[in-house]
């Protein structure tokens, strides 16, 4: 009985001093860390291709801002001083699944603010909502221009530019290496940015080649695995350029099936985001393809400090260069470190509100391993980037690496402000500044 | 006419590759009246045992051709671990339940193989060149194709043969004919039914792992795909016949020639011409081209 007497005693005082204890954690916690939210794909078919390396990417940083081992001037440590705390949760499972891990994060986890969202139709869903729930979010690289050029939101900011000037930036490379170009085809896949891509690419094609025609137009289905056939089409009609916006397992097979059968040989094939399939395809990637990265990545990126120090510790740390999506989460979590800093900066050093954090972002601009990243139009939510392009190519050890490669201003491939970005293609690209 | 070719040829190489993966599809509903969504991670899982095994082969220094030995044994060791698994282990509690319960279960085993395959292999693709290189390029008309695309055509009709013969020709095909016919009355002549159920599923899962084994040298190997294969090839089985094996080829063979053309002609219709070409056939043969109508037995 008496045992028995002790033991409830015992509980009791653990479970005071649990609770108290959790109580002072819950106060330091909040006090002490900002609390991200962090939502990639970790399983599907982006998995591989963006998702784990972006979250690849965004953890190491996470961890060398911590311990105040990046180089200036992200040097302070954390957020502020802030210890940085992350909450990862797959993307996938669709808009309506998203939009409920999203009400989660926010009213459940009580995160700081979101960093998320590789699929256009999760940023799509997602905006409003955050809108809604009040929620600072950072979009950090879904590509439709929708976002901000159909919506106007207070609490919602993207900091990777959208996807008009990959197709712009690649027609501008074409004509700067002086590839003559008379008719052309695309494979695209079967949904919005396929659809997009494509659209945009033939928009300033019609700028910049006015002359040349299209052949062949393909949208196979996202995930078909088989393009034996899309490659007869492709041959069956021999144009000076195809034109491709798959990614990941698409543009792997793709290549894997069409590199055999000598489409390279006939065609210049320009992939206007296919950086990220060279370290898989690894020798299996064709030599003398034209590439980009949706921003001035990996080989394409400018010869800084900062970007050296990424380059070098990706590189050490997962045994593979950086490729696009890594960069983009590594640009959203600085921009994040910077709008956060500069709002404690104004508010006494005291963790930043919502409002407070969107005020800081809006039209903020800063230093990216990619380049300067400016908030620059769609009233300061929306970020510009430079761009580049290079072509495949063997280094002296028989690496496929990126040479000839052009970097593009950001003014000179992203629409100006206030102009949605296909009526700034079809009106010639004003305002574009280009020198 | 280059181009009539090039449709034909495009053709019956989608359609070969098709074949071989619904071929099980229609031979496991046929013999356990199971429609198994989980077929499609089958293929993935066979795709992947390929990926693994035709490197360790390639890097023994054996001569080139045994790296189609190794993704025939690695479909082959899919089978032998898995069917007995997913049969013996799940299906077999559910056989004389509603369809639609066995679909939900397969569809949840499908989800299960996905996040199997992530476990053991992770997220990263994996290749498998070596295969195909063996059989060089070919010309036909004015294109170049691939040799080992085309040796897909000869694998296809071999597994059809094959399957075939084994059961209109064979004695254990008659005992598997007897069970699709009358299970309880097989069982009653001495039958042993769950045995024939479990080599009808092991053939199955060998078909869906070896047209996963042997796609692999045709794409990366990673998360995700298992769901296109899935769809099509029901569409395939539906408009052949549900359980028929001269279906699911006369099935393949159609919708490969049909998506081929649509490619070459009309190329938005890619993706729309496979159901439509499944709806006609369902208005005017609702059980498919080679299903008879049955009287339900109750």
């Amino acid at each position: 009985m008496k045992s028995n007497r002790l033991l409830g005693i015992l509980a009791g005082v653990s479970l005071a001093g649990v609770a108290a204890f959790g109580t002072s954690t819950v106060a330091y916690a909040q006090e002490d860390t900002f609390k991200i939210g962090v939502v990639t794909f970790l399983s599907g078919q982006a998995a591989q291709s963006f998702g784990v390396p972006a979250w690849n990417g965004g953890k190491m940083l996470v961890e060398k801002l911590n311990a105040g081992e990046v180089p200036a001037p992200y040097n302070t440590k954390g957020f502020g001083g802030m210890k940085i705390e992350a909450v990862v949760l797959d993307e996938a499972g669709g808009a309506s699944t998203q939009v409920q891990e999203f009400r989660n994060l926010v009213q459940r986890e009580e995160v700081d603010a979101v960093v998320g969202y590789v699929s256009s139709g999760d940023c799509l869903a997602i905006a409003p909502v955050a809108d809604e729930l009040k929620q600072f979010t950072i979009l950090y690289d879904c590509g439709t221009p929708r976002i901000f050029e159909d919506g106007d939101y207070e609490y919602v900011f993207r900091t990777a530019a959208h996807a008009t000037q990959d197709n712009v930036g690649l027609v501008h490379y074409l004509k700067a290496k002086d590839v003559d170009v008379s008719s052309y085809s695309g494979i695209n896949q079967d949904y919005a940015w396929g659809h997009d891509s494509w659209a945009d690419f033939q928009a300033a094609m019609g700028q910049i080649y006015p002359d040349a025609k299209v052949e062949a137009e393909l949208f196979p289905a996202f995930g078909a695995g088989q393009y034996g056939t899309e490659v007869s089409a492709l041959m069956q009609k021999p144009v000076d350029v195809v034109h491709s916006s798959l990614w990941g397992g698409d543009l792997q097979a793709l290549t894997l099936q069409a590199l055999p059968r000598g489409l390279y040989q006939q065609s210049q094939v320009v992939y206007s985001a296919g950086d990220h399939v060279m370290p898989p395809l690894g020798a299996n990637m064709p030599e003398g393809v034209i590439v980009g990265a949706r921003g001035a990545y990996g080989f394409m990126a400018p010869d800084t400090e900062l970007n050296k120090w990424w380059f070098d510790n990706y590189s050490e740390t997962f045994d593979v260069f950086p490729v696009q999506a890594p960069y983009r989460m590594a640009q959203a979590l600085l921009g994040l470190k910077t709008a956060v800093e500069k709002a404690m900066a104004e508010n006494g050093g005291k963790k930043p509100t919502d409002e407070e954090l969107a005020a800081a972002m809006k039209g903020l601009s800063w230093e990216s391993p990619g380049g300067e990243i400016e908030m620059a139009i769609s009233n300061g939510h929306q970020a510009i980037q430079p761009i580049g392009f290079g072509t495949t190519m063997k280094d002296d050890n028989g690496n496929i690496i990126l040479g000839d490669i052009i970097r593009f201003k950001a003014r000179c491939v992203n629409p100006k402000d206030g102009m949605k970005s296909t009526e700034w293609i079809s009106a010639g690209f004003p305002d574009a500044d280009c020198d | 006419m280059n181009l009539l070719l090039t449709i034909v040829v495009d053709g019956l190489i989608y359609g070969s590759w098709l074949f071989i993966v619904a071929l099980g599809l229609t031979l496991v509903f046929g013999v356990l009246r199971i429609l198994n969504i989980a077929h499609g991670g089958l293929y993935a899982i066979g795709a992947y045992a390929a990926a693994t095994a035709v490197p360790v082969v390639a890097g023994l220094g054996l001569p080139d051709g045994f790296t189609i030995v190794a993704m025939f044994l690695s479909a082959l060791a899919v089978a032998i671990v898995v069917a007995p698994i997913l049969e013996r282990g799940l299906l077999r509690l559910f056989y004389g339940r509603d369809e639609v319960l066995i679909l939900l279960v397969t569809y949840a085993v499908f989800l299960i193989l996905e996040d199997v395959t992530k476990l053991i292999w992770g997220v990263q693709p994996y290749y498998v060149f070596q295969p195909r290189l063996l059989f060089g390029n070919v010309q036909i008309g004015n294109l170049f194709y691939v040799g080992y695309d085309l040796m897909l055509i000869a694998l296809a009709v071999i597994c059809g043969l094959a399957v075939w013969l084994g059961i209109n020709k064979t004695r254990i095909g008659k005992i598997v004919v007897s069970v699709i016919h009358d299970p309880e009355m097989s069982a009653s002549m001495g039958v042993n039914v769950s045995r024939v159920y479990l080599l009808a599923f092991g053939l199955g899962v060998f078909l869906a792992a070896l047209g996963g084994a042997f796609t692999s040298p045709l794409i990366s190997v990673q998360p995700g795909i298992s769901v296109s294969v899935i769809v099509v090839s029901f569409a395939v089985v539906i408009i052949g016949g549900l359980g028929s094996i001269p279906g699911a080829a006369i099935g393949a063979l159609i919708v490969g020639l049909a998506r081929s053309f649509a490619v070459h002609q009309v190329p938005e219709a890619e993706i729309f011409i496979i159901y439509l070409v499944m709806v006609i056939v369902l208005i005017f043969r609702p059980e498919g081209l080679f299903q008879r109508v049955e009287a339900r037995k109750i």
